[in-house]
């Protein structure tokens, strides 16, 4: 298959707008041709994943495009960098090192993009709607704009997300194109009780397990419980992209484009058919925990991904309920909008008692903020769960937002959880 | 044994396959500074993929993957070629990256690679228009 240009993209591609321009098309143009694209579509909109520093070529990448005088074409937000820019004194990382990782997310800034930092773009700026073409990095991101909103978006990944935003196109392929949308292998809840319950664990247990099986079919859940609200989506997509490549999935009765099986499948059969039981969802959770209950904790961390104003409420409706005080330090991620409005409506002080951390700009598995990193810590994110060991070296236990009160509270993993 | 296939990012390799029983991740997956596998989930933890033909299914996970490929190519930690059963766009793109901003090639390519194992004799060769083939010249004879 040849990629087709539209006039435009071949000017573009030339220089005939800007050297920034002619760069971005040029890869991709390349990418596109390899992903068997026939085509580019327009995008409205990008969210890019490169502002995390991982080394040299994150900054040789982007400045090359500063200086060529580059502009995102779309509005574009900005994922997590290695920085808390809003709190530096929590940062464990000296001059040298946070020096260009502060560069990667100015320069960022110069081509235009929003200074969002977040990984949740989607529950505070920019939430695009159903059916919008956009151009996104960030796993749960993208799988929460393809499955929760239905806007559509493949998984983009660093810099070719920033080639989308600055060339304003996407290659016409996979989850842009509707036929590629529709559910391939169908997981279906057996031997649940008939009222269960919509608890936080069930989603994140759903949400890796689906990783693990789907491959990179699109997984269509059938049988779970209505959610509570969209954080609870969010972190099944969050735990799915960690095991797995799931960038869109489908719960029928719950996301936009289910309403029925049927349409999920769009009439077709499933490829294969996989049963969810109980017990696969209490081993996929225990296989998060490294350390058994009771052993000590030097800290909790939430917010993987960013907290929403909904999952901070009842934070700290638990922590003011406690009546009690924390052993060890709660670190907080967020969206320094999110956090912006928990500053203006002045909420923050129903955590005395406890040392509430709230971090915005970057996320505590990525960079070097935790004080202690010898012990264990405990989450309530099965996507932090599964990355931190690798990243920063920590044993994790998992539990939900209420065992991860309870185990600040007692020092110690504390679990209650169904 | 020569099996056609097509590749995403350019260039020739020749070099040992290591087959990965799963996908990897790069990022939280692969120091780029060693090259060695660090996520402590998969079942290869510990590998080192510099100077090697890296195997697996397909790509997985976070899309940081790219950064990763390209910082250990930069670094001469990567792999010499990726071979991947499954087309992963992430993969691709952190090869082509690396390709345009420092002229290092790791060429990515797509094709079956049941019967390949740990320790073959691996040659990548780019055609035309997007045809690639491996050459799998089995296990390297002990001395």
């Amino acid at each position: 298959m040849t990629l087709a240009l539209t006039t435009a993209d071949q000017a573009m591609l030339a220089g005939e707008t800007d050297a920034a321009a002619a760069l971005a098309m040029r890869i991709l143009a390349a990418f596109s041709e390899a992903v068997g694209a026939a085509s580019l579509i327009d995008i409205s909109g990008a969210h890019i994943d490169g502002c995390l520093y991982h080394g040299q070529v994150s900054l040789d990448f982007v400045e090359r495009f500063v200086q060529r005088g580059g502009r995102v074409r779309v509005p574009t937000t900005l994922n997590v960098g290695s920085l808390d820019l809003i709190h530096p004194e929590i940062m464990r990382m000296d001059a040298a090192a946070q020096a260009p990782a502060r560069r990667l997310m100015r320069a960022h800034e110069e081509l235009g993009c929003q200074p969002s930092f977040t990984c949740a773009p989607y529950q505070t700026l920019f939430r695009p709607a159903f059916g919008e073409q956009i151009a996104w990095g960030e796993s749960n991101a993208i799988v929460f704009a393809n499955s929760v909103i239905g806007a559509r978006t493949n998984r983009y990944g660093d810099f070719i997300d920033l080639c989308c935003a600055v060339t304003g196109r996407a290659p016409a392929w996979g989850l842009h194109l509707d036929e590629n949308r529709l559910g391939q292998v169908l997981f279906r809840l057996s031997g649940f009780p008939s009222s269960l319950a919509p608890s936080d664990t069930l989603y994140v247990g759903v949400g890796l397990m689906i990783g693990e099986r789907a491959g990179e079919r699109v997984p269509v859940i059938e049988g779970l419980p209505p959610p509570r609200d969209e954080d609870q989506l969010k972190s099944l997509g969050a735990a799915a992209a960690s095991t797995g490549a799931v960038a869109l999935f489908h719960a029928v009765g719950i996301t936009p484009e289910a309403p029925t099986l049927g349409e999920a499948f769009g009439g077709r059969k499933p490829q294969e058919s996989i049963e969810i039981r109980p017990h696969d969802i209490a081993r996929a959770l225990a296989r998060l925990s490294r350390v058994p209950d009771g052993a000590p904790i030097d800290a909790v961390c939430l917010g993987t991904p960013h907290f929403s104003r909904g999952e901070w409420d009842r934070l700290l409706s638990l922590l003011r309920g406690s009546g009690q005080s924390g052993k060890v330090p709660i670190y907080v991620n967020t969206g320094r909008a999110t956090l912006a409005a928990l500053q203006e409506d002045d909420v923050l002080g129903d955590a005395a008692g406890f040392e509430l951390i709230p971090v915005a700009d970057t996320c505590t598995y990525v960079t070097a903020i935790l004080a202690k990193l010898e012990g264990a810590v405990m989450t309530n994110s099965g996507k932090w769960a599964h990355y931190a060991p690798g990243n920063i070296g920590v044993e994790v236990a998992f539990g939900d937002m209420a065992d991860c009160v309870a185990s600040a509270i007692a020092g110690r993993v504390v679990r209650n959880m169904p | 044994m020569i099996v056609p296939a097509r590749f995403y990012a350019q260039g020739e390799a020749e070099g040992t396959a290591l087959v990965l029983a799963r996908e990897l991740s790069f990022w939280g997956g692969l120091d780029a500074t060693t090259g060695r596998i660090i996520d402590r989930s998969h079942p290869d933890l510990g590998e080192t993929l510099t100077g090697k033909i890296l195997v697996m299914p397909g790509g997985r996970g976070s899309s940081s993957s790219s950064s990763v490929l390209a910082e250990a190519i930069r670094l001469g930690t990567a792999p010499l070629g990726i071979v991947l059963a499954r087309a992963d766009p992430i993969i691709t793109v952190g090869a082509l990256v690396a390709a345009s901003l420092y002229g290092r090639l790791c060429p990515v390519i797509v094709c079956p690679i049941d019967g390949v194992a740990t320790g073959d004799r691996l040659r990548i060769a780019a055609g035309e228009a997007g045809e690639a083939h491996v050459e799998c010249f089995g296990p390297v004879p002990e001395r």
